[in-house]
């Protein structure tokens, strides 16, 4: 290695380090400037007029903000909170088990929604939905926890199945030797362990949740915006920095959680 | 078999289903069940004012390909929906093209790091990706918009005096596509790099290799698999995208999963609506197989 | 007691049917320190976990002091068991390791403390009770799941090769360590290992296994002393196979004459009144001596130098090898060197007929 650093680097290939410093500054430069904008003192989201938080005043006081974002966190947290269980669940279910008849198809299930286009499944909720709709006169948030809950199922599985299975399995043989029962065994040995595994899932189900547009936007019923769906409705209108404002709010809490799912996927089994 | 170890068997698969209950009934409610109501609808007739008529049809498989001629009721094809369908094939394509430049050299670089540093590269990926889509298609869209950052750079600059129209175009969605897909290039690409053995590239040199040889001959066959499926997980959702097309091409320049929202929409078509939707589904679930197919056989063939 | 009557254990089914376990029965007696001893692979881990209930068996029955073992499940049975990973739990401590089984049974609070404490004072590891148990060593590893195991009082504990991790020197400790335990607590102690010397120095019995079944019972002194079969023979210490023909057998002696020609008396006690063909001698049961001496003439092939002894390979005829040890004393200077002809000699009565 020592050697490497002054004669020839077999790792080196021409323009390789030149093109993916690029893509790094591309990834990062929208987002960038998207944040710095929110603080423009300016109505413009392209000239900079100085440093000003009018915009986040006048997104907090907006109410339909407000609403929506209330709207977005109380949906963010059912969806995820049903999905993990039930991952959780089926987790236990499919990991460190022998293989059985339905393997294959129960785990294609769990991760259709990671399959399907999201189009495809948004539109068909829709034409679902609005059957029940007219059938039961029923138009509350059920329906948007209920979708949001069966495509976060796959987000809070995967890490929740990727704990358990670096997990030993002796280790709970060891404690069903030592006279604990299969329940004492899961709440005792099990569930401290997976622990971790468990909170990514369901911070990965939350922001997956919180970040959803297109199922959203054709499942929701009139006056059910959530922070998504109410941006891609201002969208078409002229753009202030308010919806900068609202943006870096969305985006501050979605890489809160992504770093912490990090660390958090990175704790020692 | 005892019939002790038998009824532990049953009492086992018995708690299995148990634990899958919560999970599976959510997923046929609300993921599988309402595709099945999908393709049933699209063999059905449209209602005058949305929703459908109960009454059986093949009118809307039809009419994704061909359409009849209000006037004389000649037959020919949906020019509409064809140059809808093909720009979504191309600029997918494009997308994905667009993804290998950029990444595959992304994911070398970061695979070519310290262990310990490229867990760090990797989030660095990873953070645009678990971000809202909508916002990181918001933040492209301000980057290039007339009044945007770009041409504004470039008016003040003096380069050129009328902005250049780039929002609202074909490009505009390609750049929005592959600035929100990327991160899905660099992933798989990364995977099948990170366990490159240099050694293979040493003995390449070893051989009298230059670095494009060895590259083209070394280092492409090996990652092949990664390429694979950083491509296909590229194209996939670039081809059923909705939101990027939406907002970067402003309704003018549709896209696949635009024609969908326009039957249930304005187009008031649900059957044909419905019937898109399982032609967009079918698409990518050819796309999909092909891949588990090729997968399986680099599996094998390194087995 | 355990009975372990008539177990068969299959995996699979059809062409790939294996079976783990063939028709296995033994009974291990009450305060005996009891080795499953066998090659990877021979069934003795399966054996245990079928004792300890993580394996049920396709046929056969195990009883405890005449209660059906089978029927319950692993944490109603009064059985502990060291696994072979030591199976610690990350997340609690040394202490409350060795608790767990206790809050399990329901001991009140106060009892929990003592046992622990009596436990952690016999295993030696008081000092480290609120330790972490990735922060501490294999070796206190190991005492931490022995102590852990031990602390429900079981009526009898498994221990799966609880040794193969630990290092040459602590292994020799740990050795002592766990006669001395199994000793002083009477707890009845099933032990697996692939070890044949581990085997040896702590057992009082030992159950040799080969390909699903056991192949010989027996004290280590018999169980060395007087294989029963080739594979025992071979897999317990080094031995050497000679061709012979059984002569006339007599109690438990038989006279057998050699390949050179020669006869000599040897134990027949199993292998012997059918007629076996193989005589097996160990190598420092036997002795160099001058060539016109001896049963057996030969060229010596090769010597090899251990320390302790030294191995002399010799060759007789064209494709009979017999291996001599000798112990280096003090002053002793090697009499023969490789090329010699020379003579190889064993007295009545060591060598073993062997079951064919």
């Amino acid at each position: 290695m020592a050697n490497s650093a002054k004669g020839f680097d077999v790792r080196k290939q021409w323009g390789f380090t030149t093109i993916a410093a690029v893509c790094f500054v591309l990834l990062y430069l929208p987002v960038v400037l998207l944040v710095v904008y929110s603080f423009n003192a300016g109505t413009s989201v392209a000239i900079w007029e100085g440093f000003s938080l009018q915009w986040y005043r006048s997104a907090w006081d907006n109410q339909q903000v407000q609403e929506a974002t209330v709207r977005s966190l109380v949906l963010a947290f059912w969806a995820s909170l049903i999905a993990t269980s039930a991952a959780v669940l089926a987790a236990l279910a499919t990991t460190r088990v022998r293989p059985f008849k339905g393997y294959s198809t129960v785990f294609a299930a769990i991760n259709q929604p990671l399959m399907v286009p999201e189009i495809v499944t948004a539109v068909a909720l829709l034409i679902l939905f609005a059957g029940i709709k007219v059938q039961t006169g029923y138009t509350g948030l059920g329906y948007l926890v209920l979708a949001h809950s069966a495509f976060c199922i796959p987000f809070a599985y995967l890490p929740i199945r990727a704990r358990l299975q670096g997990m030993d399995l002796t280790l709970e043989q060891a404690a069903s030797d030592l006279y604990a029962s299969p329940f004492q065994v899961f709440r005792r040995i099990t569930l401290p362990q997976l622990w971790p595994g468990i909170l990514a899932g369901a911070m990965l189900a939350f922001v997956i949740s919180l970040d959803d547009v297109v199922i959203t936007e054709f499942v929701k019923s009139a006056g059910q915006d959530t922070l998504p769906t109410y941006m891609l409705g201002q969208l078409r209108r002229v753009v202030t920095p308010e919806v900068n404002a609202i943006s870096t709010v969305l985006l501050a809490i979605s890489v809160t959680m992504v770093i912490a799912f990090f660390f958090l996927s990175r704790v020692k089994k | 078999m005892s019939d002790l170890a038998q009824s532990r068997e049953k009492q086992e698969r018995r708690n299995r289903w148990l634990l899958l209950t919560p999970a599976l009934v959510i997923l046929l409610i609300a993921a599988s069940g309402p595709l099945l109501i999908t393709l049933t609808y699209s063999f059905l007739t449209p209602g005058d004012y949305g929703g459908v008529e109960w009454r059986f049809s093949t009118e809307a498989w039809f009419n994704v390909i061909f359409q009849r001629d209000i006037f004389d009721d000649t037959l020919g094809f949906a020019d509409a929906h064809l140059s809808i369908l093909w720009r979504s094939v191309k600029l997918s394509l494009m997308t994905t093209i667009g993804a290998v430049i950029l990444g595959f050299p992304t994911a070398y670089f970061i695979a070519t790091r310290p262990p310990h540093s490229r867990d760090i590269w990797m989030l660095l990926i990873m953070i645009p990706f678990w971000t809202n889509l909508l916002i990181r298609t918001f933040a492209v869209m301000e980057l290039i918009r007339n009044e945007g950052t770009v041409n504004s750079l470039l008016i003040w600059s003096g380069v050129i005096d009328q902005p250049i129209q780039i929002l609202f175009t074909e490009t505009a969605i390609m750049i929005g596509m592959l600035y929100v897909y990327l991160p899905l290039m660099v992933l798989p690409l990364y995977a099948s790099m990170e366990r490159l053995d240099f050694n293979l590239v040493e003995a390449g040199y070893d051989l009298y290799a230059t670095r494009f040889a060895v590259l083209r001959r070394i280092i492409l066959p090996l990652v092949k698999p990664g390429l694979i499926a950083g491509s296909i997980l590229v194209f996939v959702p670039s081809l059923g995208a909705y939101v990027t097309p939406r907002v970067m091409g402003g309704g003018k320049q549709l896209m696949l999963g635009n024609l969908i929202e326009l039957q249930f929409g304005q187009g008031r078509n649900w059957p044909l609506g419905a019937a898109l939707s399982i032609t967009l589904l079918a698409i990518v679930m050819v796309a999909l197989i092909f891949y588990v197919r090729s997968a399986g056989r680099e599996e094998v063939g390194h087995g | 007691m355990i009975e372990i009557d008539k177990v068969s254990k299959a995996y699979g089914a059809g062409k790939s049917r294996f079976m783990a376990l063939n028709d296995v029965s033994v009974t291990i007696r009450k305060n005996e320190f009891f080795t499953l001893l066998g090659p990877s692979g021979c069934g003795k881990t399966t054996l245990l976990r079928v004792i300890a209930g993580f394996v049920d068996p396709t046929e056969g029955s195990v009883t405890m002091d005449g209660q059906d073992l089978l029927v319950l499940p692993p944490h109603r049975r009064p059985v502990n068991t060291v696994f072979q990973s030591y199976a610690l739990f990350p997340h609690l401590t040394v202490r409350q390791n060795i608790a767990f089984g206790l809050e399990m049974l329901g001991k009140p609070k106060a009892e929990i403390a003592q046992t622990v404490d009596e436990m952690m004072a016999l295993v030696q590891m008081t000092a480290m009770a609120d330790r972490q148990t990735g922060q501490i060593s294999g070796g206190q590893q190991q005492r931490v799941a022995l102590a852990r195991a031990l602390a429900p009082k079981p009526k009898v504990l498994l221990l799966d090769e609880p040794l193969s991790a630990l290092d040459f020197k602590l292994r020799k400790d740990m050795q002592i360590e766990l006669k001395r335990l199994q000793t002083e607590t009477g707890i009845t102690f099933v032990f697996v290992t692939h070890d044949q010397e581990e085997a040896l120095t702590m057992s009082d019995r030992i159950a040799v296994m080969s390909a699903g079944s056991i192949r010989q019972i027996g004290s280590p002194h018999d169980i060395y002393e007087q294989p029963a079969e080739r594979f025992v023979a071979d897999f317990i210490g080094d031995t050497n196979f000679l061709p012979v023909q059984v002569g006339t057998v007599q109690g438990d002696m038989a006279e057998v004459t050699l390949s050179s020609g020669k006869t000599v008396a040897a134990r027949a006690v199993l292998g012997g009144q059918g007629g076996g063909t193989t005589l097996a001698i160990r190598p420092e049961h036997t002795r160099l001596v001058p060539p016109d001496q001896g049963l057996l003439q030969g060229r010596l092939e090769n010597v090899v130098y251990f320390g302790t002894d030294t191995h002399y390979h010799v060759a007789i005829g064209k494709d009979e090898t017999i291996v001599t040890r000798a112990q280096n004393l003090p002053g002793s200077v090697a009499q023969f060197k490789t090329g010699d002809t020379v003579g190889v000699d064993f007295p009545a009565g060591v060598g073993q007929v062997l079951k064919d």
